[in-house]
């Protein structure tokens, strides 16, 4: 080979590689461009398709604000999602479709517990990290290392979720001796009812009635008159909007003489079921995430919930958002700023990182525990005092959601027995 | 004692919706052999109307569900005329005309999203926080009143269908098509304005619902087992044995749930479907095909 002919194999050679590194530079820069899709199901209609909604928008609104900071890893996010119909037959199907189909980089969960346990073993055999959103203990039986849970019901989330309204009833005076314990059939208010069975033990209490009803169910009255032929000083529910709804009002019908009723009734933290029942609200012990009360200041709520509820008004959705919101948008944030620290995809990285640190979110500081589960709970346990009308506004003021428990955040004294401070 | 009382006066309270809810179902499958599958989504369409007259004008969910029948009436004329053109005529009634009515269920609930959300909505009136207390048991208006329009509604439909002379031909077309045709009467017609009235009995139905229980537009699917479990039990194209049937199974409901747990409610309910039909296969007041 003279020079000549060795300086053109050069760089013809030099021109191959220049090729090959712009071609490569392309491909990465494409790469690059593709937006980072997390992909979910969500419950959009059925039984709790007004809350899966809510919480569609903030995480919408968390979607909206990392783009508008130039996304995750330099993409732009992309929700991808699919309405569940608040049914688990159809959540295993969703999350196939999600990984398989349309290759999402990243998954979170739907709304509750019936919707988390059937994804929980497709996220396992895939090794995802599973950010979830308000489910009450489905990963006890799995014990999936890679799963994580919003819901600040603490480490042991079905004795974290019942505990207030126990701690809250031995404040009485004299102490409450025997208790009711009442549940819709499902997988929530099971694991709701089993931790209020281990809070029943440690303070000593009697069982006098534990029983569940179908979902179905029309009419609460029968079930009320049963468990007031046990005279119980307690009763604890552990139900679902509508039988919530169902069991406040056959209780007020009833005239049923206890001490103290409530529990964790989900639906009764929504705005239309609170305005709707009003003054039959009075002297209900329940659980809550959120309310305005002067003691309770959990950093940036107040302000999600301004941008937040001008938004829901135009969707028709829950106009408080005192519920699911902020929790919602809380888990995309720590998802994002996991995903963001780690600096890749890597869902083992993702969920090591998730274990180690702790998260400033918009509903405070959240640092998990080993099972995924918020390291120290905070459930709030209030009682509604002094509703008089059916009025939205009514429950914007504080005085109205009493905080009885933790006793950190305690804004007002537990008003008993409930026969007298009802209405 | 006080037990045993209240859990019967809840059962028939309870039945009396049952009634009002199944009754439609009782005409159009019972008489007329059409399965619309999809009459509670249009019992929920009528809840959704009395929610908005409610919220919008403050009108009481059962004056909302009388002014509105006879729109529902109309939608059952159109949706029959639809139905008897595209399948009963062509003889393509029974797969086809099933899915025919899930699709119905399912446009219903979709335009019911869209047009209020899948929030839940409840109506407040100003009897549904009162209870009459008689002694040993307690009337709860917000059953009392739903149980008395159901039986008005009931009552009328059984007077309507058995005195006049229409009703007698809406029986008649549920015996025999062909010999009501030789008369000289047409039974497409007839068997219109009796899915018309089916599904008016849904609109006034809903109202019921809505003053009974929170509703949601997927809610209907939780009452498709019910609604054809009552006519069936009670005999088919009976209104008595409706009324029967809806008696049955509200009141041993109710004493389930107040003396063996309310999870077992179902599994009587539906048992003592199965050892009637079993022991009876033409329901209650069924008469048997010859």
């Amino acid at each position: 080979m003279d020079r000549n002919s060795f300086a053109a194999a050069c760089r013809g050679r030099a021109a191959s590689l220049l090729a090959g590194v712009a071609l490569a530079a392309c491909a990465l820069s494409a790469a690059a461009q593709e937006p980072l899709k997390i992909g979910f199901s969500m419950s959009l209609t059925g039984p709790l398709g007004g809350n899966g909604r809510a919480a569609l928008l903030a995480m919408q609104m968390w979607a909206e604000d990392v783009n508008a900071k130039g996304g995750l890893l330099g993409r732009q996010v992309k929700l991808v999602y699919y309405d569940d119909q608040t049914n688990p037959a159809n959540v295993p199907g969703l999350y196939a479709k999600l990984l398989d189909v349309d290759k999402v980089d990243l998954i979170v969960s739907s709304y509750g517990t019936n919707t988390i346990a059937p994804a929980i073993p497709i996220a396992m055999q895939r090794q995802m990290c599973f950010m979830t959103l308000f489910g009450t203990n489905p990963n006890a039986k799995f014990k999936y290392d890679r799963y994580f849970q919003i819901m600040p019901n603490g480490p042991d989330p079905a004795v974290g979720l019942t505990k207030g309204f126990f701690d809250v009833a031995m404040t009485m005076d004299p102490k409450p001796k025997t208790v009711a314990l009442v549940g819709a059939d499902a997988e929530y208010p099971h694991a709701a009812l089993e931790g209020a069975r281990t809070n029943v033990k440690a303070a000593g209490l009697k069982i006098v009635y534990d029983k569940t009803y179908p979902m179905s169910t029309t009419d609460f009255t029968p079930i009320v008159r049963a468990i007031q032929a046990t005279s119980p000083d307690l009763v604890f529910v552990a139900s679902y909007p509508p039988d919530g709804a169902g069991m406040v009002r056959a209780v007020n019908e009833v005239g049923l003489k206890t001490r103290q009723f409530g529990g964790s009734m989900i639906g009764l933290q929504y705005a239309n079921i609170k305005t709707q029942l009003g003054p039959l609200l009075n002297g209900v012990v329940a659980w809550e995430v959120y309310a305005p009360e002067p003691t309770i200041k959990f950093p940036g709520v107040e302000q999600f919930l301004t941008r937040y509820q001008p938004r829901a008004i135009a969707q028709q959705l829950d106009p408080l958002g005192f519920f699911l919101p902020p929790y919602a948008y809380a888990m995309m944030q720590i998802v994002g700023e996991a995903v963001q620290k780690v600096g890749s995809l890597d869902q083992a990285k993702i969920a090591q990182y998730i274990h180690d640190h702790e998260f400033s979110t918009v509903v405070g500081n959240v640092r998990f525990a080993k099972n995924g589960e918020w390291a120290v709970g905070r459930p709030l346990y209030v009682q509604y005092q002094g509703i008089r009308t059916n009025d939205l506004e009514e429950w914007k003021k504080p005085g109205k959601a009493v905080v009885l428990y933790p006793p950190e955040w305690k804004s007002g004294k537990l008003l008993y027995p409930y026969d007298e401070h009802r209405k | 004692m006080t037990l045993i009382a209240n859990a019967l006066v809840s059962g028939l309270l309870l039945a009396g919706f049952y009634a009002a809810v199944s009754v439609g179902i009782a005409i159009s499958f019972g008489m007329l052999d059409v399965v619309n599958i999809a009459h509670p989504a249009f019992i929920v369409l009528g809840s959704y109307l009395a929610y908005f007259a409610s919220s919008w004008i403050g009108l009481d969910p059962i004056v909302t569900a009388l002014v509105l029948s006879p729109a529902f009436f109309a939608l059952g004329l159109v949706l029959y005329r639809l139905y008897h053109s595209s399948f009963e005529r062509r003889g393509r009634e029974r797969l086809r005309g099933l899915a025919f009515f899930f699709g119905i269920l399912f446009v219903t609930e979709v335009a019911l999203i869209l047009a209020f959300g899948v929030d839940y909505r409840l109506v407040n009136t100003r009897y549904m926080d009162t209870t009459w207390r008689f002694g040993a048991f307690d009337l709860p208006l917000r059953l009392f009143v739903p149980f008395l329009v159901s039986l008005g509604m009931t009552l009328s439909l059984q007077a309507f269908l058995s005195r006049t002379f229409f009703g007698r031909a809406v029986l008649a077309v549920a015996q025999d098509e062909l010999a009501l045709q030789l008369m000289g009467v047409d039974p497409v017609r007839v068997k219109a304005i009796a899915f018309g009235i089916s599904i008016a009995t849904a609109g006034v139905a809903g109202a019921l619902l809505i003053i009974i229980q929170p509703v949601q537009p997927s809610l209907g699917r939780e009452y498709i087992g019910l609604v054809f479990a009552i006519p069936v039990l009670g005999g088919m194209g009976s209104i008595p044995g409706t009324l029967v049937g809806a008696t049955i199974l509200g009141v041993a409901s109710s004493f389930t749930s107040t003396f063996f747990g309310p999870s077992w409610s179902p599994a009587v309910s539906f048992g003592l479907l199965l050892l009637a039909l079993a022991l009876r296969p033409e329901g209650l007041l069924g008469k048997a095909a010859r």
